[in-house]
């Protein structure tokens, strides 16, 4: 039986006021993360208005995603239920969750916002991502410390061997106040029209979330 | 070595070794069964400011017992009451089922939605750590009290965390990465939570009532569930010896709260998860939070699957809805209604309350039993369903 | 009355982050669900809040609800019978 080959078709990095895509700075801010998101988005030359309802971990996957599915065609190539999303964090939604503790920190001024509320949970972005892309196939989200791609690539390998996916985005989107982490891959099989920048191995992912190569 | 593995893959039966659950309705599994044949509720009304300015329904666990119990292991005021709460329930599961939590072949995985939120309130919050609000800082100490090689994975996504946990250990052992996986999942009633769902006008005035024409909303609930999951049939010290089959997730990608109308997510996620297993389904263990959207889109779900007519029920009623622990909680009463031949009733309910008809178990019944769908959904627009079977 | 709308205009685009939207945008008379502005549920409940907490106001009902969250209109007349605007 043949081995199958993955790649690693697309990857984004944003970090520092900085978006990279497969290595190269396409686009550099200087303002806090909320100015900085909405300039990336601005960027990107896309109409989105539920983008704006969104919460910083939310705009930060949903930017990131944009980016790695970037000339992929994978709408085309891929039926939704296909195409998985597996991604993890060390904060899950704690930005937003400092927020809503805001809101009903005093008695006398006790208003919970429901639209703050509802992003008080680290797979929404998941659901965000689903969304925007009419992906509907397996998904989820994991809370580690740091980013520890070996643990993810058995995930998601095996979710492509098995055929429960056929490609796959994932990898990691942080947020917390200020610090703001994202390293976002698009899995794929190796064929003829898959013009993948890396083989599909742990070694290579954590090479590239640390722009060591 | 590639054929090896897809052997070893096809033969492995995936059992459940032991497991615990700790609510409002007692500390073991066996007291929760118990109370639960008794169609005793643990959702009750509290008068409580520390979590809510007005009074409010839950399912909360009782706070003495937890220190006493506790208190045997470490002192109580070292500790979260998450933290004890889990804590208190993994003891319990490694307990009953004998194998060796310090060995590299055993992993441990957590399901939480929020873990230690309460912490963010500086009143509760008199632990110098910051980062003890973090569900990593709760898998380093899991580590650390239990003496693992690795940190415990940890799975945060809604309320399918928990049915997701168990689908990853399955997965990990047939991969055979693992001989066993210890999996537990733990959320509290807290002011957080609480004030959220209030904003959401979702929460039951009085105990919810799934698939009920009357309900309301859902109950909020609270507690633990760990199952000890392993590919050794000799740690099975019950007669149960349930397996655990396979299970898939999926995305509705249609609102990020609210569950679609056409149950299209939970719809293919139950076709994928009867088309792998390849066994008829005896009973539905649905999610049933009592909401009048939720219960509405399973029903449509499940008879878009063909299963209106499979006996099926809820246990929110007893519990609340426990978020994250709630896959684990639930997935443990099915094997218990399979080990038993018992259809566990759905409390709350009276009349049908939803537009597709669906065979809801009234009261607790006997009934020769093989197989148990676990099905669930959660903000996000996820949906995870899971066979198990005798 | 016009001032008032034009209050609600700018605190809707506040509450639900229309953020590319000008109050010129929005119709009073235009249906906020469904169609014209085409706001979901978490947008009703935040409008509820926007109720309460700017005004003072509680809906009863879902069905006093679905009234009075008709349009930016019927929002200010439902202020303006009861509320301290």
């Amino acid at each position: 039986m043949m081995k199958e080959e993955y790649v690693i078709t697309n990857y984004c990095i944003i970090r520092n006021n900085r978006v990279w895509l497969n290595g190269n700075l396409v686009f550099e801010g200087r303002e806090d993360p909320s100015a900085f998101f909405t300039s990336v988005y601005r960027h990107l030359d896309i109409s989105y208005a539920k983008f704006f309802k969104m919460d910083n971990l939310c705009k930060l996957g949903f930017l990131a995603a944009e980016f790695v599915l970037r000339n992929t065609n994978f709408a085309q190539v891929y039926q939704g239920v296909d195409v998985g999303i597996i991604l993890s964090n060390a904060s899950s939604s704690i930005d937003t969750d400092r927020n809503h503790q805001q809101s009903i920190a005093s008695r006398d001024a006790y208003f919970p916002s429901p639209s703050v509320f509802v992003y008080t949970l680290a797979n929404i972005v998941i659901g965000e991502i689903c969304i925007r892309h009419k992906l509907y196939g397996e998904s989820a989200f994991f809370i580690e410390k740091d980013f520890y791609p070996k643990g993810m690539y058995t995930c998601v390998k095996q979710l492509l061997d098995d055929d429960v996916i056929k490609c796959c985005i994932m990898g990691w989107v942080e947020m917390d106040v200020k610090d703001y982490d994202a390293g976002l891959y698009f899995i794929e099989k190796q064929t003829g029209h898959t013009r993948g920048i890396a083989i599909f191995e742990p070694e290579k992912l954590l090479d590239l979330y640390q722009q060591r190569s | 070595m590639e054929e090896e593995i897809r052997i070893h893959r096809r033969m492995t039966n995936i059992l459940i070794a032991s497991d615990n659950i700790i609510t409002s309705l007692g500390f073991t599994t066996v007291e929760n069964i118990r109370r639960i044949k008794a169609c005793e509720t643990g959702i009750r009304r509290w008068v409580d400011e520390s979590i809510s300015p007005l009074p409010f329904w839950a399912s909360r666990v009782d706070d003495e017992e937890l220190n006493e119990l506790f208190s045997a292991l470490a002192h109580p005021d070292d500790y979260t009451r998450f933290e004890k709460i889990v804590i208190c329930s993994v003891r319990d599961a490694l307990r009953n089922a004998g194998i060796d939590q310090h060995s590299a072949r055993t992993r441990f995985i957590i399901s939480s939605t929020k873990g230690n939120i309460d912490l963010l309130n500086p009143v509760i919050n008199r632990f110098g750590d910051g980062n003890r609000v973090y569900l990593w800082q709760t898998a380093a100490l899991m580590k650390r009290f239990f003496g693992l090689v690795e940190t415990p994975i940890v799975v945060s996504n809604a309320c399918i965390s928990g049915i997701l946990a168990v689908i990853y250990a399955a997965r990990m052992i047939r991969l055979g990465l693992y001989d066993h996986v210890v999996v537990t999942g733990a959320d509290l009633v807290t002011e957080f939570v609480l004030s959220g769902f209030n904003s959401f006008l979702s929460l039951s005035d009085g105990p919810c009532k799934p698939f009920d024409k009357y309900r309301q909303g859902l109950s909020l609930g609270e507690g633990a569930g760990t199952i000890i999951l392993t590919a050794d049939p000799s740690r099975v010290n019950k007669s149960s010896g349930i397996r655990v089959g396979y299970g898939f997730s999926s995305n509705d990608a249609n609102h990020i709260s609210g569950p679609s109308r056409n149950g299209e997510g939970l719809y293919q996620v139950i076709r994928k998860t009867l088309d792998k297993n390849n066994l008829p389904v005896d009973y539905i263990s649905a999610h049933g939070t009592a909401t009048p959207y939720n219960d509405e889109m399973e029903s449509i779900a499940i008879s878009r699957a063909g299963l209106q007519d499979v006996p099926m029920n809820s246990f929110k009623g007893y519990w609340g809805h426990t978020l994250g622990a709630a896959g684990i909680l639930e997935i443990i009463a099915g094997a218990c209604s399979l080990s038993e031949n018992l259809l566990f009733g759905t409390l709350g309910y009276s009349e049908p309350g939803t537009t597709h008809p669906l065979a809801v178990i009234r009261e607790t019944r006997e009934a020769r039993l093989n197989t148990c769908l676990k099905i669930a959904s959660g903000f996000g627009g996820c949906n995870a369903a899971l066979l198990i079977s005798k | 009355m016009e001032q008032l709308i034009a209050k609600l205009k700018d605190e809707i685009i506040g509450v639900l982050n229309l953020t590319e939207m000008t109050p010129d945008d929005i119709d009073e008379y235009a249906p906020l669900f469904v169609e014209g502005l085409g706001l979901d549920s978490i947008d009703a409940l935040e409008l509820i809040v926007l109720l309460e907490k700017n005004y003072g106001l509680k809906l009863g009902t879902a069905e006093e609800g679905k009234k009075v969250l008709h349009s930016v209109r019927t929002m200010a007349e439902f202020i303006k019978a009861h509320g301290k605007a």
